[in-house]
């Protein structure tokens, strides 16, 4: 009898709770997290802008092989002299994926609205560059119509500098200067991307979004390069676990894994063996910030002789292990024009002489200190716990100084950060673009990111007088003379290891994806390969 | 009546769960817009808390929660203020009734699933065990209840798609897509409370087959089988019943384990990442639903008794 109602009541939940009946992807993506909004003004995380750039696209796009910019929604530009006035100049055939016009206004609405203080956007630095760009976007000017965007016809758009910005392009490609819908956000508000159909702007359209389930994004027949989109649908997961994601895959039920954390970590030696596991450079720096307010680490003898004592190859030999390269400096090798300069390497002597030097010989009255991280997200595997464990060591090793570990949630580690409310903390930072300010402006005095509570007039200015310098070999002494104070001589940071990009794909099936150092892949070139039968 | 009062009394019960859990989320470090980007300005991060009102006290917040709020706009008149529960702070373009509507019924069907098997399996088991007391069918049968017990399921999941998924191909690994790809997370997490009803289930036979009434129906010549299937079984089910209104609320909700290993788009996640992403309305919405569950549950339990205990009476 139990058994007997057991299979009635199995069948008709079955049958009316998960029984779904669609049209299967052409490619299947495992990007690592639940989008928090597709949104293309207020996104800032990477699982968001993989789908997002799919939909929304800017005045430049990324080329998938080199990720630097190539003309997107404008076919082409012109650069003032000076490098400060920008006219782009719009494909005229661009419509809507529900078949209305894309003007310059569009363009104009676009920037406008994700650079409004109501806006709040991450990403809202990004228009500081603009001539009244900063005023507006923190809400001393009122007046859009100040801001140096504006239409000059209906093709064209008018963009004005404040200085010549070497990176401008890079800047049009990321998605919080990409153009959205304006009639659509009007009448929905922010719950616009609800609205369906949905105009979309880019390859492809948004088919449905099921929160944690799938976003399925199908072919915009409409979008001005529909005859280069390769896929007719493509589904993205937001797998978040490491182990369901390589089961998914070894099953055939997605073709592609997006994210270094995907790779379970004891697994590791084994899967990058294989050939269908690749890794690639990446912009990405794994690093330490010292609370330069708090004594001891306001002396950067300390600091210095902190860094001295670290033995960064080993750290990406015994914990890391996807060939990660220990690092010396912020900036990852790979940004445009740019070389970083040589910075301080393992040399526990020299560390010991310092930290003598500062009052603490052998390290005796050196205060007990902490050191703040987080938790891997996701249970995943505890590389940040076991990095805090060798440097622990390390340092009592090498300095003889003690440290406490203190593990802590991601928003705790954000909030400390923030109110400069810990002595040492794991950090890291990933470039947007391909230029080594993306790095380098973030330790500037007043930019929020600092995070450390170092001011340094002699690295504003050289920053500011970079990024004024139209000579590009010229501007990259100049961010070597910044970055050589920021990681030999003063040290707010201690810079680890660089990323590593890892993804996992057969190279057999899947085509039109390829690997670059922003770690940014176009969707509409990527495809299955067609097998015959 | 009795049903009706404890209804009434529910009310005041969630007000002071809404309020306890309204607290502990603001009392927790780390807020909803401590970002890995720090904004651009201090501006932009006060703009961002004014537009969500987290600038404002607390109490006033959690007047806002139940749209409790008036304010004067810019002609000097009194508006209402619209209610601030349907809000996510992470999922900016969502409502918490969007998600709760999307993911409650996959989690429903799952722990529904669950519960059933749950019954299916413990009820026959314990019942077994305890007919065949100080048998071997004993011995194996509560053996096997104590490791579906002590088992966690984030041990019995993955085993499970190792055996099933990975080397036999029989089932799908993850996702949830047909009803094959129900099979392996609803036993994953139906063992556990199928090892737990059966325990009860036996202690629940065992007291009943020494009750004085069961003796009775013994010495007036009733055979065994009747005895136990007709008589025992239903004060012995007491135990189990009283039990399966917070195991079926725990399970409705979700389990963030199972969930998240078998890629399920149910609620269970939402429970616990809410509160690690500071999502506060989120967190405070699932915390009641769960209590309004619970009580509902609950009711329907204490009610149940009246029908399978005639002794159980309330006034």
């Amino acid at each position: 009898m139990v058994m007997g109602c057991f299979l009635v009541a199995s069948f008709c939940l079955l049958a009316a709770g998960c029984v779904r009946r669609e049209q299967p992807a052409d490619v299947t993506i495992i990007n690592n997290a639940e989008p928090e909004s597709l949104d293309p003004a207020i996104i800032s995380g990477i699982p968001e802008f993989r789908i997002a750039i799919g939909l929304f696209e800017g005045l430049t796009r990324l080329d998938p092989k080199t990720a630097r910019p190539v003309p997107g929604l404008a076919q082409g530009w012109d650069i003032s002299p000076d490098g400060c006035i920008y006219t782009f100049h719009l494909r005229t055939n661009l419509v809507w994926s529900t078949g209305e016009p894309i003007t310059a206004d569009d363009v104009v609405y676009s920037w406008l609205r994700a650079a409004s203080p109501a806006m709040a956007s991450d990403y809202a630095e990004e228009f500081f560059y603009l001539k009244n760009g900063e005023a507006f976007v923190t809400g001393k000017i009122k007046d859009p119509s100040l801001v140096g965007v504006r239409a000059t016809d209906k093709f064209t758009v008018r963009v004005e500098l404040n200085h010549p910005t070497a990176f401008f392009l890079d800047l049009c490609a990321l998605p919080v200067m990409s153009v959205v819908p304006r009639q659509t956000i009007a009448k929905y508000g922010d719950r616009w991307l609800m609205a369906r159909p949905l105009p979309s702007c880019g390859p492809f359209e948004l088919a449905y979004w099921r929160p944690n389930d799938k976003v399925r994004l199908k072919k915009n027949p409409l979008y001005w390069d529909a005859a280069n989109t390769r896929s007719q649908i493509i589904d993205i997961l937001p797998v978040g676990s490491p182990d369901t994601a390589l089961n998914l895959y070894e099953r055939g039920q997605a073709d592609l894994v997006l994210d270094r954390t995907l790779v379970p970590g004891e697994l590791l030696d084994v899967l990058l063996q294989r050939p269908d596991f690749h890794s690639f450079d990446y912009l990405g720096t794994y690093f330490i910030r010292f609370n330069v307010t708090k004594k001891p680490f306001d002396d950067p003898r300390v600091r210095r002789a902190l860094a001295l004592a670290i033995d960064k190859e080993r750290i990406v030999k015994k914990i890391t292990r996807a060939g990660e390269q220990p690092a010396a400096t912020l900036v990852p090798p790979g940004t445009a024009n740019y070389t970083p300069p040589p910075g301080l390497g393992y040399d526990p002597a020299l560390a010991r002489k310092l930290l003598a030097e500062a009052g603490y010989p052998e390290g005796r009255g050196f205060p007990r200190f902490e050191y703040m991280f987080n938790a891997a997200a996701g249970g995943g595997d505890k590389v940040h716990e076991a990095i805090a464990i060798e440097l622990q060591q390390m340092w009592r090793d090498n300095l003889g100084i003690q440290m406490d570990l203190r593990q802590v949630e991601w928003k705790v580690l954000l909030s400390s950060y923030s109110h400069l409310d810990f002595e040492l903390a794991r950090s890291s930072w990933i470039g947007d673009y391909a230029d080594a300010n993306t790095f380098l402006d973030c330790f500037i005095s007043n930019n929020g990111n600092n995070r450390t509570g170092w001011k340094n007039a002699q690295y504003d200015a050289l920053i500011n007088a970079a990024n004024a310098q139209p000579d590009v070999k010229k501007r990259g002494q100049i961010f070597q003379q910044a970055e050589t104070l920021l990681v030999r001589d003063e040290m707010p940071i201690i810079p680890i290891f660089y990323y590593i990009g890892l993804n996992y794909f057969d190279t057999n099936k899947i085509q039109g994806f390829y690997q670059n150092v922003l770690d940014d892949h176009p969707l509409q070139t990527i495809h299955k390969v067609k097998t015959v039968k | 009546m009795y049903f009706l009062r404890r209804l009434i009394f529910a009310v005041p019960l969630l007000l002071v769960i809404s309020a306890l859990a309204f607290a502990l989320v603001h009392l927790a470090p780390g807020g909803p817009f401590d970002r890995e980007r720090a904004p651009a300005s201090p501006e932009i991060e006060r703009n961002l808390k004014a537009a969500y009102h987290l600038d404002e006290p607390l109490w006033k917040q959690y007047f806002r929660y139940f749209g409790l709020v008036w304010e004067k706009d810019a002609d000097g008149r009194w508006q209402h203020a619209s209610a601030s529960f349907d809000i996510s702070y992470k999922y900016r373009n969502q409502r918490v009734s969007d998600i709760i509507a999307q993911a409650l019924p996959v989690s429903m069907t799952l722990g529904g699933l669950s519960f059933c098997l749950a019954m299916a399996v413990g009820l026959p088991l314990g019942f077994v065990t305890a007919a065949r007391r100080g048998r071997w069918e004993d011995y194996a049968g509560s053996f096997l209840s104590v490791l579906a017990v002590c088992v966690p399921s984030f041990v019995v999941a993955p085993l499970l798609i190792l055996v099933f998924a990975i080397k036999w191909h029989w089932l799908p690994v993850a996702l949830w897509e047909s009803p094959m790809h129900a099979i392996l997370p609803v036993t994953a997490l139906g063992l556990f409370f199928a090892g737990k009803v059966a325990r009860l289930m036996r202690e629940g036979m065992l007291n009943a087959m020494q009750s004085e009434f069961v003796t009775a129906a013994r010495a007036k010549g009733l055979g065994e089988s009747t005895l136990l299937l007709k008589h025992a079984v239903r004060t012995a089910v007491l135990p189990v019943v009283s039990y399966s209104g917070p195991m079926l609320a725990d399970l409705l909700t979700g389990s963030f384990v199972i969930e998240n290993i078998f890629q399920i788009p149910g609620i269970g996640v939402f429970f616990i990442n809410s509160s690690l992403n500071a999502d506060y309305m989120m967190t405070i919405d699932l915390a009641l639903l769960y209590a309004v569950l619970l009580i509902v549950l609950n009711l329907i339990v204490d009610f149940s008794y009246t029908l399978l205990d005639p002794r159980v009476k309330y006034e």
